[in-house]
């Protein structure tokens, strides 16, 4: 980290930027924030860790349009979301300075309440791959890698698809199959399977952070913000007010969707949302052709081309 | 005071629920919300923090008021009936029910919402203390005392067995409807050192030594015009999570919800964190995100105690600090404030 915090000083220093995206640190050693960067002395309170999982990439649509340069964090799965937008041209390229920084798999502290470990007052990242906890109750431990972020055990790999300059290095975290979960959804049968997303969507509270939070929920005036629309974004009336706006999004983000899986990181309900999106992703790449979003810049997507032998699902 | 063993409740929420219906955290879908009984509810008392506050059961984020219906040319209203099945909210923590006090402070004042009166009168709440205090808890910060909450029936649980002391009227009857399955028990000794344990280990969260120095009507323009609410709001993502997990966030919206057949007009919680917040026919005093911002913790530290005697609008339940898919939260509001404060010395 202490490279990272050299490095952009420098840049902040020197007039290369106006500011800096990255991470301040919390009240706990696991609730670093997302924040903005203007001097050298609010950089004494930049951090980079484990727990800084947000993706930055949705907050450079505003921050390109101050004045001057941000120098943004980027790790490599975000990457993917920032080529997304500069796709969309939603970011201006030319505003932004990107250092791709090196990523080791996001830790998830409600896997780690979820383990039983509760009080928490402190978490250090050991080098042998634990972290030592320090609780109410005494000090504990556990493996990095059984509280990983869901999205981590299908990690992206360690290279970032665009960037200014790297700092740091990465690991390939993958040790799962990023389609298991939707073949096993794949084959319920109807029935139970219209029970579990019932079952999953009739948490959701509407409080609308999957869609605040996706990179490419980014329409300036969401329809369910629309006070012209009979389904507001306040309150699920019924079942299918539920689903549909679940399905809507979905649908709305397909071809779209990096996987980046935050919808499913601030979900306060624990809703599986990436599933959706998985679903969406699996059969395009099966009609389509593979296609990863956000991986390129240049060339029509699956999508938004069109050829007559085109499958008709 | 009675005693019954954890085994038991099960036999419990049956006897309840012959006359009353019955609230209480279940487990759904993985999370811990408050929920009604049923036999093969997986009912989970041990959960400190449900996902949501049990203030849906007093203020539930959808009610229908009344309906429309078109009829061959004719139009019928039907008004929603208002609550009159007694129930039992099982299980609620100090936190919590201090939330509910905040919303009797809004509810009950005259004109008193009559929904919400009737479901206060109907409803019979009964506490937990909090056997393990959590580090994103503050409830101390505004007086409350989690190993004593105040509600008509208090529980502590100790070891297997759960002690229950009875003291409201409410509470008495509802003591009187499951007296069968309870064992007289003179054992305050025993729930005063469960108070004793609970008080020392709150002593002990990182968070419950807040101060709330300066968060009052007096210093309302100075916190109003702070230059802070620019920097603070930056990370905010706008999403409702804080103000739909919060026990004691009020604010609300009625609506109209139209179908083929007629129109229902519904209430639901409003969140200051969207878009049309406030918005009236008249445009929106509020037009920035800084603004709905700032609003959530004016109304909370400021607004809120200055015209209900000094009652705050945040009881410390640690939700958002939980769940804000940022990290953002009302501790580092107040910290924010307090070191600008101490900066400007």
């Amino acid at each position: 980290m202490q490279e990272l915090k050299n490095r952009i000083a420098q840049l902040l220093a020197d007039g290369s930027v106006q500011r800096i995206l990255g991470w301040k640190k919390g009240e706990m050693d696991y609730d670093a924030e997302p924040a903005f960067f203007e001097t050298q002395a609010s950089l004494d309170d930049f951090v980079y860790h484990g727990f800084c999982a947000a993706n930055l990439s949705k907050y450079m649509i505003e921050a390109a349009k101050l004045p001057g340069k941000t120098l943004v964090c980027l790790k490599p799965c975000d990457s993917y979301s920032f080529n997304q937008l500069l796709k969309e041209h939603r970011v201006d390229r030319e505003k932004t300075y990107i250092i791709g920084v090196g990523c080791s798999g996001k830790l998830d502290i409600d896997k780690i309440r979820a383990a039983g470990i509760k009080g928490i007052s402190g978490i250090s990242e050991m080098e042998n791959d634990t972290l030592r906890i320090e609780t109410l109750e005494g000090e504990k431990s556990c493996r990095r890698k059984d509280v990983l972020l869901e999205r981590c055990h299908v990690c992206k790999g360690k290279d970032h698809v665009i960037f200014d300059e790297q700092i740091g290095s990465s690991q390939d975290t993958t040790d799962g199959d990023r389609f298991a979960a939707v073949r096993e959804i794949e084959a319920m049968a109807p029935e139970a399977r219209f029970a579990y997303f019932q079952e999953e969507l009739g948490k959701c509270i509407r409080c609308n952070a999957c869609r605040n939070v996706c990179p490419v929920c980014n329409c300036r005036k969401c329809v369910f913000d629309s006070t012209k629309f009979d389904s507001v974004q306040k309150v699920n009336a019924d079942s299918f007010e539920e689903r549909m706006f679940h399905i809507i999004r979905a649908f709305h983000v397909a071809g779209r969707c990096t996987d980046c899986g935050e919808c499913s990181r601030v979900c306060p309900q624990k809703i599986p949302l990436h599933l959706f999106n998985r679903k969406l992703i699996q059969d395009i790449n099966t009609l389509y052709g593979t296609y990863q979003a956000g991986s390129g810049l240049e060339g029509k997507t699956p999508l938004t081309e069109y050829h007559p032998e085109d499958a008709e699902p | 005071m009675y005693r019954i063993n954890s085994r038991q409740m099960e036999m419990l929420f049956r006897k309840i629920t012959e006359e009353r219906e019955l609230y209480l955290p279940v487990k759904a879908g993985g999370q811990v919300n408050f929920a009604a009984w049923t036999a093969d509810a997986e009912v989970s008392l041990d959960t400190l923090k449900t996902v949501k506050s049990p203030k849906d059961a007093f203020f539930p984020q959808f009610e229908s008021l009344y309906t429309c219906r078109t009829q061959e040319g004719k139009l019928t209203i039907e008004a929603e009936k208002r609550k009159d099945r007694p129930f039992v909210v099982f299980g609620m923590k100090a936190c919590d029910l201090k939330g509910i006090q905040v919303l009797d402070q809004v509810f009950l004042k005259e004109p008193a919402d009559s929904c919400y009166a009737a479901r206060r009168e109907k409803g019979t709440i009964v506490a937990l203390a909090c056997a393990a205090p959590e580090t994103s808890c503050f409830c101390p910060v505004f007086g409350i005392d989690p190993a004593a909450p105040e509600a008509d029936v208090c529980l502590w649980k100790i070891g297997e067995a759960y002690y229950w002391k009875s003291y409201t009227e409410k509470g008495a009857a509802l003591t009187k409807s499951v007296e069968p399955l309870l064992e007289a028990a003179e054992d305050d000794a025993v729930v005063e050192k469960e108070q004793a344990r609970i008080r020392t280990m709150v002593k002990k969260l990182p968070l419950s030594s807040l101060s709330l120095e300066g968060w009052d009507g007096a210093h309302m323009n100075e916190k109003f015009e702070s230059p802070l609410w620019e920097q603070l709001h930056r990370p905010c993502l706008a999403c409702g999570t804080c103000t739909f997990v919060c026990p004691a966030c009020q604010c609300y919206d009625i609506r109209d919800y139209k179908t083929a057949a007629g129109v229902q007009r519904y209430r639901c919680w409003d969140s200051c964190m969207y878009s049309d917040f406030t918005l009236m026919a008249a445009g929106n005093n509020r037009t920035t995100q800084m603004q709905r911002f700032r609003q959530r913790f004016m109304h909370k530290l400021v607004y809120f105690p200055a015209n209900n005697d000094g009652m705050y609008s945040c009881t410390g339940c640690g939700r958002c600090v939980e769940k804000c898919p940022v990290s953002l939260n009302i501790v580092k509001v107040i910290k924010a404030f307090a070191k600008e404060g101490a900066a400007n010395e």
